[in-house]
């Protein structure tokens, strides 16, 4: 009935006493933003993941083989054998390796230490489409042939970085020393992600035969196949299982994942992380709540005298009731907003601070507060005070109008 | 002609320990509209006591109080605050006034509690301040007021919703002696423009201004008559035996 009155009376006590009404507010503030905090991280993990693996292809299907030292083994042929024998399904393969380099050019060797060194065969590139498996097309030259690979050639296809910093942008036929080995750009691939440091134009590849030599494992071989779509995808998984079950026995030897899988297990993993998480910081929230009943019950003591004087005037039991609850709700509710818009203001600096950190150029790092999430903050910050302001307000409805006005 | 205020026998017994205290010792008394009464008694005596049941802050232990033809004495807290809210308008020592709330806020306090819309509110809370005399401070704050004006401001309060009983307890207990003679006066206006007026005190010299003295000692009614009787101001064996924190 008296809502608007008893919510500006609860604005004004909050305004005579501000130091204690943010002292109060402070566990419901920490809450609330560390809520939206961490939902906006999650958000901003997810949307950076996923924009990582659309870029590297949805239809790709990658095989890690753990080489235990028998005999029992499959090689690259066995692998293009199984591409001829599934047209339908698989579309290519290639070797995928990582060989451990140090890279070169002149004495310049710094501004390479993040360089990524892959060694494949030519069907990593796919002519028709004019693409790289993982998207990367040709500005300049060519990419490696078969002549390449099976001769084991010094050359190499880079990324516009490489380009950048170590040739101003004229690299073609220059050479570039990885490991000590000279390597001859035979091509130059667009910029696709900005030319920064680290990123996906900080790359170099080079013929997997060269890589063998370079020292490349680690104990296992990696593959990369490309499905003939994302659809065919799974069922393409499934035959590629098939035939290391013929050769492995044990299913520990090989790990096959498609690129779609991996999304989705990432996504499943950081919403697990976000949930224990965001229920953590919601800790906070109760731990607010109660310092929000505390006040409470304090100023039910300090305004006794004022509950008499209103119970005398005819005020009832409910009517003191919901203005000690709406006062709580309402101190909670302005934490909540505070803590809402210093949640948005930490996100934001996040993003900045670890856009500059991760951000690869490839994807960017965004923390984005949510709607929902900031609906549902609100939503519980506000059921918190209405919650824990019902024994304070229950307190006071219940005190004796007598002893209340004698109350000194 | 129906009595407004009617005791039946009332008896107020607080256990105290092992001992039984009568704080009302089987009181029969009925005051009538229009009447203009001060309740006196030393510390102790139960006027305290008898203010509270009239007031319907407190109920008896046993007997009757009729309030307007209402027994009242069996009502649970929320019909009480309701009968307080439609019949009574309480004028304190203290003022008790609420510091947050501005001088018309403060006045509007009863209406809205009794449910009224916002207008009504202002119009009966303007109206009750000018009487008065207080229309002009009505957005100050009751820390801006002098005693006499916050004790006008809780008179305008008990006048707005246009109670059957105004129940003054100690009204000049706090106030200077001039000041004390101005709100008594009005008191005596409001009951020459037909209030019913209630007036606790324990002083003499102010229960004469009133037009019948009800005399309390012990818990029992000694005197009941006109307030210019001279045996209304008699005051028999007056000491205070403490016996209970009546004030």
């Amino acid at each position: 009935m008296n809502f608007s009155q008893s919510f500006r009376l609860a604005i004004k006590s909050l305004l005579t006493s501000k130091m204690r009404a943010i002292l109060t507010m402070l566990g419901i503030i920490i809450g609330v933003a560390a809520v939206i905090i961490i939902t906006s991280l999650g958000n901003g993990m997810q949307n950076y993941m996923n924009d990582q693996f659309e870029q590297m292809g949805s239809n790709l299907i990658q095989v890690n083989v753990i080489d235990d030292g028998s005999s029992r083994t499959v090689d690259t042929d066995d692998f293009y054998a199984l591409v001829d024998k599934y047209p339908k399904y698989l579309s290519g393969v290639t070797p995928y390796l990582s060989p451990r380099v140090v890279v070169r050019h002149g004495s310049e060797e710094d501004s390479f230490e993040r360089t990524s060194v892959y060694g494949v065969s030519e069907t990593f590139y796919n002519g028709e489409k004019g693409t790289t498996m993982q998207g990367e097309k040709l500005q300049n030259g060519r990419f490696l042939s078969y002549i390449d690979v099976d001769r084991e050639q010094g050359v190499c296809v880079i990324g516009s970085y490489i380009a950048d910093t170590a040739f101003n942008g004229n690299a073609m036929g220059k050479v570039i020393t990885l490991s000590g080995d000279p390597y001859t750009v035979i091509g130059v691939f667009e910029e696709k992600a900005e030319s920064a440091k680290g990123g996906g134009d900080d790359v170099i590849y080079i013929p997997y035969t060269r890589a063998q030599r370079l020292g490349a494992g680690g104990g296992y071989s990696m593959y990369l196949l490309t499905a003939t779509s994302r659809d065919t995808a799974s069922a393409a998984k499934g035959l590629v299982e098939r035939r290391l079950q013929k050769t492995f026995p044990d299913a520990g030897n090989y790990f096959v994942m498609t690129s779609a899988e991996m999304m989705d297990a990432m996504d499943s993993m950081v919403d697990l992380l976000m949930t224990i998480l965001t229920l953590i910081a919601a800790l906070s929230l109760l731990v607010g709540g109660i310092g929000i009943m505390n006040i409470m019950l304090v100023s039910v003591t300090e305004r006794t005298r004022e509950i008499g004087i209103r119970k005398s005037l005819g005020a009832k039991q409910r009517n003191i009731r919901w203005q000690f609850i709406i006062e709580a709700g309402t101190t909670s509710a302005i934490g909540g907003v505070i803590g809402i818009g210093l949640g948005i203001l930490c996100a934001n600096i996040l993003t900045f601070v670890l856009g500059a950190i991760v951000g690869t150029g490839s994807a960017d790092f965004h923390a984005i507060p949510t709607a929902s999430g900031i609906a549902v903050a609100f939503g519980v910050s506000v059921a918190i005070g209405v919650l824990f302001g019902y024994l304070p307000a229950n307190k006071a409805a219940k005190l004796n109008p007598i002893d209340a006005l004698r109350y000194e | 002609m129906e009595h407004l205020i009617e005791f039946k026998d009332v008896y107020k017994i607080y256990q105290m320990g092992d001992t039984a205290v009568h704080a009302l010792d089987g009181v029969d008394l009925t005051i009538d509209p229009g009447e203009f009464v001060a309740i006196v008694g030393q510390s102790g005596s139960g006027k305290s006591t008898a203010m509270n049941i009239i007031g319907c802050l407190d109920v008896p232990t046993s007997g009757q109080y009729l309030l307007g033809g209402v027994d009242v004495s069996t009502m649970d807290d929320d019909q009480q605050a309701e009968i307080r809210n439609k019949m009574l308008g309480f004028i304190f020592q203290q003022y008790n006034l609420i510091p947050k709330l501005n001088v018309q806020e403060n006045v509007e306090l009863p209406l809205l509690y009794a449910g009224l819309s916002a207008e009504e509110r202002r119009a009966k809370a303007v109206h009750a301040l000018e009487r008065v005399g207080l229309a002009d401070k009505r957005k100050n704050l009751p820390s801006q007021l002098s005693g006499g004006q916050q004790q006008r401001v809780s008179i305008a309060r008990a006048l707005a919703g246009d109670p059957s009983v105004i129940l003054a307890d100690e009204p000049t207990g706090a106030l200077d002696s001039r000041t004390g003679r101005e709100v008594l006066s009005f008191l005596q206006q409001l009951n020459r423009e037909g209030n019913t007026v209630v007036l606790i005190t324990h002083d003499n010299a102010i229960a004469v201004k009133a037009q019948r003295i009800v005399r309390l000692q012990d818990g029992r009614v000694i005197y009941d008559g006109d307030a210019h009787d001279p045996a209304a101001v008699v005051q028999p064996h007056a000491e205070d035996d403490g016996e209970v924190a009546g004030q």
